[in-house]
């Protein structure tokens, strides 16, 4: 437990004390353990993501990666501790999946789940902000902005030529392209994004990474899990080694690969 | 490129408008064979087969309620045939309390079960199905609240797959024991039968009889297009997506288990009406309208025409129970319940799209690619 680098929710991180909003995390988990069976997939596990902030997550098969992103989404229920949303405001651990997504976290799973028999652009109408009440939908419309806005996504995420073919029809990585494009649509404060690469060309990795720095400069708070640690050298951004449920070193990719706990138990020497 | 261009299917594809110009030329020609041809003409269509054909369409409406949830939502109930048989209650009782002073123990109140049970008083779940706007609303909500209260336990505590399907066919074989009893008020055993009037009309007479046959063809064609209008909006989008990947639907923001209660309601409403069309087409009803394996056969349908399609579910109930009724009437009967089994296996291996759901398929693929653009599929190879 050496190397946990705790970050309190309320530190400046650079930003001006002016802005007291955004000095608050956007995210913030404190001590978070969830026990499956006798197995803490996650022990005590802290960590805070700033408004506007990309970070990278990587650690071994195991470390709690896929279940820190249950916990956030409510998909599963910590044991103990605490996990906030919006600056301390909301309890994300009170509230069930469809709630925390309505309130703007958007998830992209390991394994890229589009809507297989629907064309590429009713998955983006369906993932798009707005109305979610069943009944309303029944006689729902599209605005012009809708449509001007998918249009939008589709430029960003190179899917124009496809709008028409169904969500099954895509390559692997036309999939998890559309998986992303569905969480812009959605237009969420925070992006989880779990192995986005998986599968992937050389090129479309490095697209890939594009792509997400452009979301993130777009003003989307994005947390990336991947193995790929070229893709993670191109993300270029705060990096945070998971292993055995907690955090076992943070900074750059450079001081959490330099570190002797990681390399020992994650990238190997 | 067009961004105007939505490219939404049509609310009737060309599909559905031969299913509706069949409906409209069977409401039009079976009425008119019926009435204008003479008794001995090859042509002429009698009246007990006027009255089968409109059973047919009861089983339609009621396959394409299935399909609504089955195909679309891909909640698989096998206990639709309940909201069917409530429909038809609610019916029965109007029609019973038609009956009056005509019924063998003359009483202008009671119903004869009751007379016969040595009941002094109208228990008060029969009072005001004396009028029909009464019963026609019971005919809605009896089903439309059943599936409200079952849907709202079962969505919310995301009971899917077979454990849905167990359950509610336990809900039918529950009613179907509770509709035996005597002591339920609805007629035990033998279920509420010999019906006089409808609205003033003899139920018996040929007039009545055509009336009802066209009522039902309306009902199915309306039926129609309303779960096409359900699932062609954003509302069925989702629907089908629920079908699809539930976990992602959620993830998305939108509340699963509302959609799927109001899909279930409809589909109970429609079932019921198709149950209120049946009852007095028919002459009865009694409780084996709950039992298990009617419900089971409603499936059979909608497999058999096509999940997923509405056009085919009701061409599956029509073919299949004309299948019955020709072979339960020959010396083929007491075998019918194995074809039924058999041609639900062979459906299952050789046919998975059912009948429409294949021919659907065979125009997709002699059609070419919509777009130029899509045509070269340039989709990159997954690496390993």
């Amino acid at each position: 437990m050496n190397a946990i680098d705790m970050v309190a929710p309320e530190a400046p991180d650079g930003l001006g004390a002016e802005k007291k909003s955004l000095t608050e995390a956007l995210l913030y988990l404190d001590g978070v353990t969830v026990t499956f069976d006798g197995f803490r997939a996650l022990n005590s596990l802290s960590f805070t993501v700033d408004p506007g902030e990309m970070r990278a997550i990587i650690g071994p098969n195991g470390a709690g990666k896929t279940t820190m992103m249950d916990v956030i989404t409510g998909k599963t229920r910590p044991d103990k501790g605490d996990v906030y949303f919006n600056g301390g405001t909301t309890d994300l651990a009170k509230l069930d999946e469809t709630q925390i997504a309505t309130l703007g976290i958007g998830r992209k799973f390991q394994k890229p789940t589009v809507f297989e028999s629907h064309t590429v652009i009713d998955n983006l109408r369906l993932a798009l902000k707005g109305q979610r009440s069943a009944l309303p939908n029944i006689f729902r419309r599209e605005s012009a902005a809708e449509r001007a806005l998918i249009d939008e996504i589709f430029e960003t995420i190179k899917l124009t030529d496809h709008r028409w073919r169904l969500g099954g029809e895509l390559s692997h990585g036309q999939k998890q392209w559309l998986e992303i494009g569905m969480l812009l649509a959605q237009d969420p404060k925070l992006l989880l994004v779990d192995e986005p690469v998986a599968g992937m060309t050389d090129a479309e990795t490095a697209q890939t990474a594009e792509l997400l720095r452009e979301i993130n400069a777009n003003g989307h708070s994005v947390v990336v899990v991947e193995h790929d640690m070229t893709f993670v050298r191109d993300l270029g951004v705060r990096v945070m080694c998971l292993h055995e449920g907690s955090v076992l070193a943070e900074g750059t990719l450079d001081q959490v690969s330099a570190n002797e706990r990681v390399i020992e138990v994650y990238l190997g020497r | 490129m067009s961004m105007s261009d939505t490219r939404q299917p049509a609310l009737l594809g060309p599909s559905g408008m031969i299913f509706l110009a069949i409906l409209v030329a069977a409401a039009v020609l079976v009425p008119a064979l019926n009435l204008m041809t003479p008794p001995d003409s090859a042509l002429h269509v009698p009246t007990y087969v006027v009255s089968l054909l409109g059973k047919y369409l009861c089983y339609a409406l009621l396959a394409l309620s299935v399909d609504l949830i089955w195909g679309y939502v891909g909640i698989l109930s096998l206990g639709h045939g309940a909201f069917f048989a409530l429909g038809g209650y609610a019916m029965g009782m109007y029609l019973m309390r038609q009956i009056g002073t005509r019924g063998v123990y003359g009483d202008p109140i009671l119903p004869d079960f009751m007379v016969f049970l040595n009941w002094k008083e109208l228990p008060w779940f029969w009072y005001g199905f004396d009028m029909f706007p009464f019963a026609a609303l019971m005919v809605l909500l009896a089903p439309g609240i059943l599936a409200l209260v079952f849907g709202w336990f079962a969505f919310r505590s995301r009971v899917t797959g077979v454990y849905l399907s167990i359950i509610t066919q336990a809900m039918t074989f529950a009613l179907l024991l509770a509709f035996f009893r005597n002591d339920m008020g609805f007629g035990g055993n033998n279920g509420l039968t010999d019906f006089k009037d409808i609205l003033g009309f003899n139920i018996q007479s040929d007039g009545t009889r055509l009336v009802l046959f066209v009522l039902s063809a309306l009902a199915l064609g309306l039926g129609y297009v309303l779960c096409r209008f359900l699932v062609r909006s954003h509302f069925g989008k989702v629907l089908i997506a629920i079908r699809d990947a539930e976990t992602r639907v959620r993830f998305t923001g939108y509340r699963a288990e509302n959609y799927k209660l109001v899909a279930f309601v409809v589909s109970a409403m429609l079932a019921g009406i198709a149950g209120a069309l049946y009852v007095p087409q028919v002459g009865i009803i009694n409780p084996s309208e709950f039992s298990p394996a009617n419900s089971i056969e409603i499936i059979v349908w909608v497999a058999v025409g096509g999940r997923g399609t509405l056009v085919g579910a009701a061409l599956g109930a029509v073919l299949v129970n004309y299948a019955k009724t020709y072979f339960t009437s020959g010396m083929l009967a007491p075998y019918w319940l194995f074809m039924l089994g058999g041609l639900f296996v062979a459906v299952t291996l050789f046919l998975p799209k059912g009948i429409v759901g294949t021919f659907y398929e065979w125009r997709e693929k002699r059609r070419p690619p919509p777009d130029g653009a899509d045509a070269p599929l340039a989709s990159p190879k997954p690496a390993e």
